[in-house]
């Protein structure tokens, strides 16, 4: 089985600022905006090098999201940022007409997506944004997995000519997936090959399943571990054929069971390939305060969990 | 163009609401007909623009933003009389796979318009990003949105405005309808504007007024707009109107907000508007 490792943990969202940093030099045309937390979506970099280039929002998401669309109008590629749960559902309506009936060129960039924001607490712990966002016609959706592929992630949606979502997070995760990456939105990537079952996750979830895999392997589980980094549109012959093989799934991510990674999959295998499925996720509630790690365990999103899920599925196979 | 013209013209664009909306039996007529006038005298003569060669960056043009998109009709008449698209397209306002939906959007390819809008507040801020566009390209040219004063009770309208004035925003000239009128009654009756000039000023901008209905003010009014344009401030016109103007029996009464006239009903509104230009 293909082994992982990394030898530096760091924030997915540092991979966006070295991102934006990147299509800012690329590209003249690449604009940025910050409702009052630049620093925490590493946009300080960007500001810096580009002043004339970024707009600061202050703390008007509403505005910011609009005004983005009138610079896409303009010709310009704005990222506009802010956390997950102020540029999705605070903003839901913008973002509806501003950006993605309109079709506008903005790409939205969320941070501190998910249970891992921690200590602040469910107010700010967004897990619904995934399906949110999906749900809009022409609405692109990416939740890359580490620094790296945020990074490249970054540099794909600037070139990409139309609405996406870029989704990252706070805490500082393993670096495994290579730096010099190619990132090709809606193509999903192998990460291992097997046959028993066909692991999808996405995001922070696709470290957890790394490990996951090592343990269900020492098991004698044969896993194959896909990491859908974009949600949509779906890798669906990825899908479709990882289910074929392997004859049952389980979906990892940090997002709702609801309108999440999982949705899509079993929507789409319903029609296609119906076999047994498991999720990972975050059942019908809210989060809580608390450190990364004890609200991964607490909500039932680290390793055990994805190892239990195989094995539940396996059972039902 | 001289303002017995564009009179000639904007009652042309009043039988082209009328029309419209009696032929859909959906739409609104009051604050279309209240702006006819102000917009007629801006697609013939304030805007920098050519609609032949209509994009959606607008670069080496004007361009102009509606917010508030239900007053669709006189929008798609002035677009339409202006050249943007065939006039005869008006028949198709609101119906089944016309690019005139009911309320705009670019998503079917028709010229002139950039952004959907319908649901209030968003198209002063959309149109500050495209004026902050065009300062980034060193395009001298302006950005001219319109809005409802009702819409204004939009809380974005006031991050919009925030936004403008630190951002020093001075190529942009936004126009209110200030027509007191809104759905449920008189705007003072629904939510009061209270000290509607003051609140514009304290936020930082340019604040002028002008009768909506005049186009000698007009034209005075927007020249002075345009002067004070580049100086560090945003500007806004605050323009005095009567919903429905044009129509006796829709004139200064909210109740034809979002009502289509019947049949008979418009007959005796196109009585009172001459056909000018032609009908499409």
């Amino acid at each position: 089985m293909k082994r992982f490792e990394y030898t530096q943990k760091k924030d997915t969202r540092s991979g966006f600022g070295a991102g934006l940093l990147e299509v800012g030099r690329r590209c003249g045309d690449v604009v940025a905006m910050c409702a009052d937390l630049t620093g925490s979506l590493k946009m300080d970099a960007f500001k810096k090098e580009f002043p004339e280039r970024f707009f600061q929002a202050g703390i008007a998401e509403a505005n910011m999201i609009s005004v983005g669309s009138g610079l896409a109008k303009a010709g310009k590629i704005p990222f506009v940022g802010s956390f997950a749960e102020f540029v999705t559902g605070r903003v839901y309506d913008q973002v509806r007409q501003s950006v993605a009936y309109t079709g506008a060129n903005v790409k939205i960039a969320a941070s501190h997506a998910g249970i891992t924001l921690g200590e602040d607490g469910a107010t700010h712990q967004v897990m619904e944004d995934l399906g949110l966002m999906k749900m809009l016609p022409g609405m692109v959706v990416i939740n890359p997995c580490d620094y790296n592929q945020t990074k490249a992630a970054t540099i794909a949606a600037a070139y990409h000519d139309g609405p996406v979502y870029l989704r990252f997070g706070r805490p500082a995760v393993p670096v495994f997936t290579p730096e010099d990456q190619t990132f090709e939105i809606g193509r999903a990537v192998k990460m291992i090959s097997g046959s028993d079952v066909a692991l999808f996750a996405t995001g922070h979830l696709v470290w957890k399943a790394v490990e996951a895999c090592e343990i269900l392997e020492e098991r004698g589980i044969s896993v194959e571990l896909i990491n859908i980094h974009t949600i949509k549109p779906l890798d669906e012959q990825a899908v479709i054929e990882a289910a074929a093989k392997c004859g049952c799934v389980v979906t990892a991510e940090e997002h709702l069971v609801n309108g999440g990674l999982g949705d899509s999959i079993a929507q789409l295998l319903a029609r296609h390939r119906p076999v047994p499925m498991e999720y990972v996720a975050v059942d019908d509630q809210f989060g809580e305060s608390g450190k990364p790690d004890e609200l991964m365990t607490k909500f039932h999103l680290d390793t055990p969990d994805v190892v239990a899920a195989v094995e539940r599925v396996l059972a039902r196979k | 163009m001289d303002n017995t013209e564009l009179a000639r013209l904007s009652t042309q664009v009043r039988r082209d609401i009328i029309r419209m909306v009696a032929s859909a039996a959906s739409g609104h007529p009051g604050g279309s007909l209240g702006t006819a006038d102000l917009m007629t005298l801006l697609y013939f003569e304030i805007l920098e623009h050519d609609p032949a060669t209509f994009t959606d960056s607008g670069k080496g043009q004007d361009v102009f933003y509606l917010s508030n998109g239900h007053i669709s009709p006189v929008w798609y008449s002035v677009l339409a009389r202006s050249g943007y698209f065939p006039v005869s397209e008006l028949a198709t306002f609101r119906a089944l796979g016309s690019r005139l939906q009911g309320h705009p959007t670019p998503v079917k390819g028709l010229p002139g318009v950039r952004v959907a809008s319908g649901s209030l507040g968003q198209g002063l801020s959309t149109a500050l990003g495209h004026a902050l566009g065009k300062k980034l390209d060193g395009d001298s040219h302006k950005v001219y949105v319109l809005m409802g004063d009702g819409e204004t009770q939009e809380g974005q309208v006031w991050e919009a405005a925030m936004f403008a004035a630190a951002h020093r925003i001075d190529n942009i000239i936004a126009f209110v309808d200030w027509n007191n009128q809104q759905i449920d009654g008189s705007c003072d009756q629904v939510i009061s504007l209270g000290d509607y000039q003051g609140k514009w000023r304290a936020f930082g901008w340019e604040v002028l007024t002008m009768d909506g209905h005049d186009f000698a003010d007009m034209k005075r009014v927007i020249a002075q707009a345009q002067s004070l344009c580049g100086n560090g401030r945003p500007v806004i016109i605050l323009t005095r109107t009567d919903m429905g103007h044009g129509v006796d029996f829709m004139c200064g009464t909210n109740e034809w907000h979002g009502k289509a006239p019947s049949a008979e009903q418009a007959q005796r509104a196109l009585a009172q508007l001459e056909e000018t230009i032609g009908d499409y």
